[in-house]
């Protein structure tokens, strides 16, 4: 299924270097929520694109339509009404997977192969290496994935890597009709959000700024937020967000540690087997109780 | 049948059958959940049909393991009580390693190395019952922190317990004439007044 099997950076749950031999340029998609009008054409690019239904759901008195992401549905607009110096806003967020340059799945995943990080940063899953036990859901800092339960495979936003592959921008980007969506190298979107955040600061969002996490290593899907120092106003993005210290220590040291003591102590009881021999039970007591048996 | 008609009966039918079912699920669980904490054990996945079907059998398996060893905890736990001469035993532990028992103290069915694993492991399936229901997104969706946390204490845990399981083994395996008793029951009275001195005098009613 991977489509570009020459430029895979990282592999989960695998210990030796991927097929890593052609380099690609980083790329990224860049959210500029600031032009976003909430039209949802980027919901249904990704439909389309990726040929997928989600189930029709029921209106939950907001904006917000399917209401959270799904195994089918890859992105999801969440809006959010905050008042800002007596003003209303609408801030509207395109949400999905961020593509972190240090993903929390990625390292989470038991699954040789389910989830690969390419060169150009796309963190993709191969549902046919899945095994579903949910770990990238616990290991993401964004809570992103979605098990189906259907198939019970994880699903999410794979940022196209195959139109990306063919040198197309990914449906989204594609089919946002103000251009809310851009795509491009990574150094390209930088140069472009810092434009938008000149521009937003002349118009009075003193605090416009990147959404470009370091704590995750920087992501591949960026953010132009008009209040970059509070990205919780955007229905709940996270501040600062990093793999959890729980997870990092249960997929990090812990592995390499328990697996040495485990090994430590079977080899300790072979050595201790071979250097103080068998405890035996002792002649003299046999004999002892063979001569009361015989009395 | 019976090797000699004077050996002594350690564990009655139901009781080894009951200690099995623990064993069997425990070898299991290892494997399959080894297969998920470390890529190099991830091949032993093809033992249980893959990663999916190892996914799918693995907290059946705990629930099943945890049942039986409830039943086994509530047999044998009056037997497991701490006494003064299990802590003089286990601050002595040291002698018996190097193979020198003759001058330890005398034990009961249980010596204080026994009751301190027992506890142990009583308390290692408690801790890895409750943290598998976090980890079991089949059936349970808990707050991720909640599942974060378990998915440390469950992988902590079961390392642990694996080790004390090599342990448990291997002591069973380094004093000789011990395995029979898990087998077919029964040790022999030479066996039972050099290790279990006290239990030799009350099963026999000999000095």
């Amino acid at each position: 299924m991977a489509l570009q099997s020459l430029d895979i950076a990282r592999r989960s749950a695998t210990t030796t270097p991927a097929p890593g031999v052609r380099q690609t340029t980083e790329v990224a998609k860049l959210i500029d929520v600031s032009t976003c009008i909430g039209c949802k054409a980027c919901q249904s690019a990704c439909m389309e694109w990726n040929d997928i239904r989600d189930e029709v759901g029921s209106c939950s008195g907001v904006y917000d339509n399917p209401v959270d992401l799904t195994a089918k549905s890859w992105t999801v607009m969440r809006f959010a009404e905050v008042e800002e110096k007596g003003k209303l806003e609408w801030l509207i967020r395109k949400d999905g997977c961020m593509h972190c340059a240090d993903p929390g799945c990625l390292k989470a995943c038991p699954a040789p192969g389910a989830i690969i990080q390419y060169a150009n940063g796309i963190v993709d899953f191969h549902q046919e290496n899945c095994i579903g036990c949910g770990y990238c859901i616990t290991g993401c800092p964004f809570n992103i994935p979605r098990i189906s339960e259907a198939d019970n495979k994880a699903y999410k936003c794979s940022l196209c890597s195959d139109r990306v592959a063919v040198g197309q921008a990914p449906a989204c980007a594609k089919a946002c009709p103000t251009g809310a969506i851009q795509f491009g190298s990574k150094e390209q979107m930088k140069d472009y959000a810092a434009k938008r955040v000149v521009d937003l600061k002349s118009r009075g969002y003193e605090k416009a700024g990147l959404y470009d996490p370091a704590g995750v290593g920087g992501t591949h899907v960026m953010y132009v937020l008009h209040h970059a120092d509070r990205p919780e106003l955007y229905k709940g993005l996270p501040n600062d967000p990093s793999i959890s210290p729980l997870v990092a220590l249960w997929k990090g040291f812990a592995k390499p540690l328990a697996s040495v003591a485990m090994a430590a102590v079977a080899l300790g009881s072979l050595f201790h087997y071979v250097m103080k021999g068998p405890n035996e039970v002792s002649k003299e007591l046999e004999d002892e109780l063979e001569k009361e048996d015989a009395k | 049948m019976m090797r000699n008609p004077k050996d002594l009966t350690r564990y009655d039918a139901q009781e080894r059958a009951n200690h099995w079912l623990v064993g069997i699920c425990f070898i299991l669980l290892a494997l399959s959940g080894l297969a998920f904490f470390h890529p190099a054990f991830y091949p032993l996945t093809q033992l249980f049909g893959g990663g999916v079907w190892a996914r799918i059998l693995h907290p059946y398996l705990g629930v099943l393991m945890a049942l039986a060893f409830l039943v086994m905890f509530f047999r044998f736990k009056s037997l497991n009580a701490m006494t003064p001469a299990d802590k003089e035993w286990l601050s002595r532990v040291g002698e018996m390693m190097d193979g020198n028992d003759h001058n330890m103290p005398e034990q009961g069915k249980y010596n204080g190395g026994q009751k301190m694993m027992f506890w142990a492991m009583a308390l290692s399936m408690l801790l890895l019952f409750v943290s598998g229901i976090f980890l079991w997104r089949a059936y349970f969706s808990l707050p991720v922190d909640v599942v974060r946390l378990g998915a440390v204490v469950h992988s902590a845990i079961a390392a642990i317990m694996i080790a004390m399981i090599f342990v448990h083994v291997y002591a069973a395996l380094w004093v000789r004439g011990t395995v029979r008793a898990m087998v077919y029951g029964t040790v022999t009275r030479a066996w039972a007044k050099q290790h279990h001195r006290a239990w030799y005098r009350q099963v026999t009613g000999k000095s």
